[in-house]
């Protein structure tokens, strides 16, 4: 008699994973049975709870190197550890942010402007649906880079981006603002969306097989027809590129990041940044690898463009968070440097640059909430002058945060672009450094011109404002602070951890 | 720990003690700050006699890992070299504090913070010089710019911010070509002999000639772009007009001279073959700088803008002395570097007293100072003096090793620079007549002379002035074997006076 063997999903590597997705899930019954003014309370202790727990089993799960799981579709490797370690820190700091200041809409249904949302203004409510959105968000990131299939990284891009589109239109203010963004982001999400799962119909037409190592098998033989092969790198790589934020499909940056409330903003430009390149760092280097010849002058095009145009186009912003949304396409530049190199080195810079990178981010849009008047934050680049005279602690570590941006020494962001640079230089693209650190100069133009707005020019505008700080930001603002100082002057046991687990398994 | 671990701690350790007082309380945390400085001062002479002068290769060495991922090492070390300019900088800055007592209480922020930054600026002098190590020595580099971005930013006067964004924009540029050579370096390296930033073990690397001439240039550019060297010199001058005159002492007197040392140091040992194909056309602009930094000069209305444009003519100078590739050459400008430091210092610190007495910076509103302040009026003479190299002071003795030194490979350069010690005369001379000499202008009566503790701070340097003058003999003990070993490393021997073999 044959023996039915139920298929193994190998839940022990699965568990960080589903235990944020049953947070999250869990979350949405508290919006539903739980009294409104309690609710608050409650996700307020479950979400860090959910993250934390999941964080100690990513940890515990790092002796456990490379097991497949739910049946090949997943795969627990070292940058799939690190990622999710990495996630799971930043969406922490995130979620400090996140909880301390009132950004959300009391009721996103609401038509702006209308009696209803009046009323809700008037009852002192705020959505909470934020919190289970932002645990389905991170389950989705969490999944995205550990997909070893095509089907499954399709569907963690969705898992990770629709509650992204609906958090992006929540923001408590300027509310047409923030909705204009959110259809924006998800208008042109779908599309890239549709551009991916297109050029996951040509690979699969390519090498008959959705699953990674098939392709890849598939790829090294050139089995089929290499313009379908093309094709579907090509389409594959726009809907990765859309995410990451790369030129020429960075267009939604600028306005979403401007609308959407400003913790999500941060939340989503740390921890999107790490999902989105982790899993093209997969897809480059361990699937269509073989077809290394077709996709790195790509690539490195898109890279040079997207550090280029970054650079450059923020020196003309007069908004925070849109020169901040320039700097992270410049940004996402220089990170794909690191995918273009094609060597372990680019792997562990990457993934060092996008903790770095993630953690001054957070820091920098903390800082952002922090900043108001009485109408709510205070986004115009103008209206800052002088703040370095009224809040000087906050205004130094916005510096701080800023020349972590430009790559000072004894910052994270130097560490970070003296290895990713190096692992470009180690892959042969000398050209590519050029640029980079050409951008990296333009860059510096325009954050020291915010810190001469900061500390040397005198305030013009009164109403401008520090809020109080409370507790939760302050740790939020102080502990990335420090995480930027220790990565840039103490990195090794950081490095010494990523070099360690970063191999890619195959 | 080495003792110039010690040493680049020192004034760290002052700047903590300045950081725990009160913020009003700026008379303790000059007290303070001069403490600490004149400390540092006293333990790096100390340290200084200690230095064995013969002995080959880098004293008081220190080595320990840091981001052992990239090879990088906590490295520091003296040779002759490092060690006068050490010397140089931990001098300087005591009597820059002193000099400019008041200086930091009309800036925007405390007076505590001016001298948090200057005490944190003088340990990353210490260490941009003391570093054997590429990636430390870089980290000092383009740390550094943050204090005296701030420093000139914040303390300074007129359009000191347009000064400060231009100063920091201009570095930061080379800097970053600097690194993208940096890295070059560090994954040939990696190739060769694995990951390491020892300047040493680097000098030894095998590389093409096409690469070796695209790190160079990374490299020169950057330290150019510090020096300065026409044309990338514009935003000296409008710095050293903004700044304190006490920050434009540790500018043009110190941090510049990271610049020369730096294609010394990093330039021709690392680059030897790439240093012998770009040096006519280094030499060249050297000689541009010469020419065109004094007629500037000369055209000055304004001190502090006249002061810096000597300054691009002296770097002029020792550039040319640097890439004529003779031992004498190279010890000309190594010397040239120290007096250089000390007479602008002379100069700049004079200049901002005068300016602050007069409350006008325009040559055009002094005059007779001679008969109201006698004692300010011959100190800014006997700087004026060093500045165009008069012999008996210091600046002569270097000026001639270097027209000498390049004569013997560059008779052209040599004698189209020479003019430049004219038209020095012209430059100094013609300020020093109009402001000191002659019947005293309205608006001059009434200035009050230096008074004790600017006489002070000004005695020290224009002693060293005459001393080194006179006899510049330990300075020269201490840069010769490093003239010598570079020019040796770079594979130049010095061309044989052939005026003394045609009359064999």
């Amino acid at each position: 008699m044959t023996v039915f063997n139920t298929p193994s999903l190998q839940y022990g590597a699965l568990l960080p994973i589903l235990t944020v997705f049953i947070g999250a899930v869990i979350g949405v019954l508290v919006e539903t049975f739980v009294k409104p003014t309690m609710r608050r309370f409650v996700h307020s202790l479950l979400t860090p709870a959910v993250l934390l727990v999941a964080l100690f089993q990513v940890i515990a799960n790092r002796e456990t190197v490379t097991t497949t799981a739910a049946i090949g579709s997943v795969v627990i490797d070292g940058p799939v550890i690190i990622a999710q370690g990495i996630l799971l820190l930043l969406s922490l700091l995130a979620l400090l942010f996140v909880l301390d200041v009132d950004s959300f809409a009391p009721e996103a249904s609401a038509l702006p402007g209308s009696e209803e949302e009046k009323r809700a203004i008037a009852s002192g409510k705020q959505q909470t649906e934020i919190f289970p959105l932002m645990l389905f968000s991170i389950s989705g990131m969490m999944l995205f880079p550990a997909a070893s299939d095509l089907i499954t990284l399709f569907v963690a891009l969705e898992v990770l981006s629709l509650p992204l589109y609906l958090m992006a239109g929540l923001s408590r203010r300027r509310r047409l603002f923030s909705q204009e963004s959110a259809l924006k982001y998800f208008l042109l999400g779908a599309y890239s969306s549709a551009f991916f799962i297109f050029g996951a119909a040509f690979l699969y037409g390519y090498a008959g097989a959705i699953t990674f190592p098939e392709i890849r098998n598939a790829v090294i033989e050139s089995a089929g027809n290499d313009v379908i092969l093309l094709i579907g790198i090509v389409f594959v790589s726009v809907g990765l590129l859309f995410k990451v934020g790369a030129v020429p499909f960075h267009a939604w940056t600028p306005d979403v990041y401007q609308g959407a409330p400003t913790p999500i903003t941060g939340f989503m430009a740390a921890a999107t940044k790490v999902a989105a390149f982790l899993a093209t760092l997969r897809i480059f280097y361990t699937v269509v690898d073989g077809a290394l010849w077709q996709w790195q002058p790509m690539l490195s095009a898109v890279a040079i463009i997207t550090m280029a145009f970054g650079s450059i186009v923020a020196i003309a912003q007069r908004d925070v968070k849109r020169m901040l949304a320039y700097s992270s396409i410049a940004h996402a530049g220089f990170l794909l440097a690191g995918v273009v190199a094609f060597n372990k080195e680019g792997l562990e810079s990457s993934l060092f640059y996008l903790f770095a990178y993630g953690v001054a981010t957070l820091g920098a849009f903390g800082i952002v909430t922090l900043i108001r008047d009485g109408q709510g934050e205070v986004t115009d680049l103008n209206r800052w002058a002088g703040l370095g005279k009224k809040s000087p602690a906050m205004a130094s570590l916005f510096a701080l945060f800023l020349l972590a941006f430009a790559g000072i020494p004894l910052t994270s962001g130097f560490i970070g672009k003296f290895s990713i640079f190096s692992a470009a230089y180690q892959g042969g693209l000398q050209s590519l450094v050029i640029v980079g650190v050409l951008s990296s100069a333009v860059a510096a133009f325009f954050y020291i011109r915010v810190i001469v707005l900061m500390f040397f020019t005198d305030a013009s505008d009164p109403s401008v404002s520090v809020t109080l700080p409370t507790r939760r930001s302050l740790i939020g603002v102080w502990s990335a602070a420090i995480v930027t100082v220790a990565l840039g002057v103490l990195p090794t046991s950081t490095l010494r951890f990523i070099t360690d687990l970063a191999i890619f398994a195959r | 720990m080495s003792a110039l671990t010690v040493l680049g701690i020192l004034p760290l350790l002052g700047a903590l003690v300045v950081a725990t007082l009160g913020k009003s309380d700026a008379k303790r945390a000059k007290l303070v700050a001069l403490l600490a400085s004149t400390i540092t001062a006293l333990y790096a002479i100390f340290v200084a006699v200690g230095f064995e002068v013969d002995r080959p290769g880098f004293q008081f060495v220190e080595s320990r890992d840091w981001i052992p991922a990239f090879g990088i090492t906590y490295g520091v070390g003296v040779d002759g070299l490092s060690l006068v300019l050490i010397l140089l900088a931990v001098i300087l800055v005591p009597i820059v504090i002193l000099a400019g007592w008041d200086e930091a209480e009309s800036g925007r922020w405390s007076a505590k913070t001016f001298y948090i930054l200057i005490l944190i600026l003088e340990t990353m002098m210490i260490g941009v010089f003391a570093a054997t190590d590429l990636f430390l020595f870089y980290v000092f580099f383009e740390a550094m710019l943050v204090p005296v971005y701030f420093l000139i930013g914040g303390y300074g006067s007129g359009e000191r911010i347009q000064a400060a964004v231009k100063f920091l924009l201009y570095s930061l540029f080379g800097g970053l070509l600097m690194l993208a050579s940096l890295i070059g370096l560090y994954v040939m390296a990696n190739d060769q002999i694995g990951k390491t930033f020892d300047i040493t073990a680097l000098s030894r690397l095998e590389m093409s000639s096409t690469t070796e001439h695209l790190l160079f240039l990374g490299f020169f550019i950057a330290f150019a772009i510090k020096a300065p060297l026409w044309p990338v010199h514009t935003w000296l001058p409008d710095a050293a007009k903004s700044a304190t005159p006490g920050t434009s002492v540790l500018l043009l007197g110190v941090l510049d001279k990271v610049g020369t040392f730096g294609m010394i140091r990093y330039c021709i040992e690392l680059f030897p073959n790439a240093s012998k194909t770009f040096t006519p056309l280094i030499v060249t602009l050297a000689v541009i700088s010469i020419i065109y930094g004094a007629f500037l000069a000369i055209g000055q209305k304004e001190i502090k803008r006249l002061i810096a444009f000597t300054s691009i003519s002296h770097f002029g100078f020792i550039v040319m002395g640097i890439f004529a590739m003779t031992t004498q050459g190279h010890s000309g400008s190594a010397l040239y570097m120290v007096n250089h430091g000390f007479s602008t210092a002379a100069l700049f610190l004079v200049a901002g007293w005068m300016i602050k007495r007069r409350g006008s910076s325009l040559i055009a509103d002094f005059g007779g100072l001679q008969r109201v302040t006698p004692v300010l009026a011959w100190s800014f003479f006997i700087a004026g003096l060093s500045g165009l190299a008069l012999p008996g002071l210091s600046s002569f003795v270097s000026e001639i090793l270097v027209l000498v030194g390049t004569y013997t490979r560059y008779p052209v350069a040599a004698v189209i620079g020479g003019f430049g010690i004219i038209l020095a005369a012209l430059y100094i001379l013609i300020p020093v007549q109009r402001t000191l000499h002659g019947p005293t202008t309205p608006g001059n009566e009434n200035l009050s002379d230096l008074n004790l503790r600017e006489k002070i701070a000004i005695a020290p340097v224009i002693a060293l002035i005459v001393l080194l003058g006179f006899y510049p003999k330990p300075a020269l003990d201490l840069i010769n074997p490093v003239a010598e070993t570079t020019i040796a490393k770079a594979g130049f021997t010095d061309p044989a006076p052939t005026v003394g073999s045609e009359r064999r």
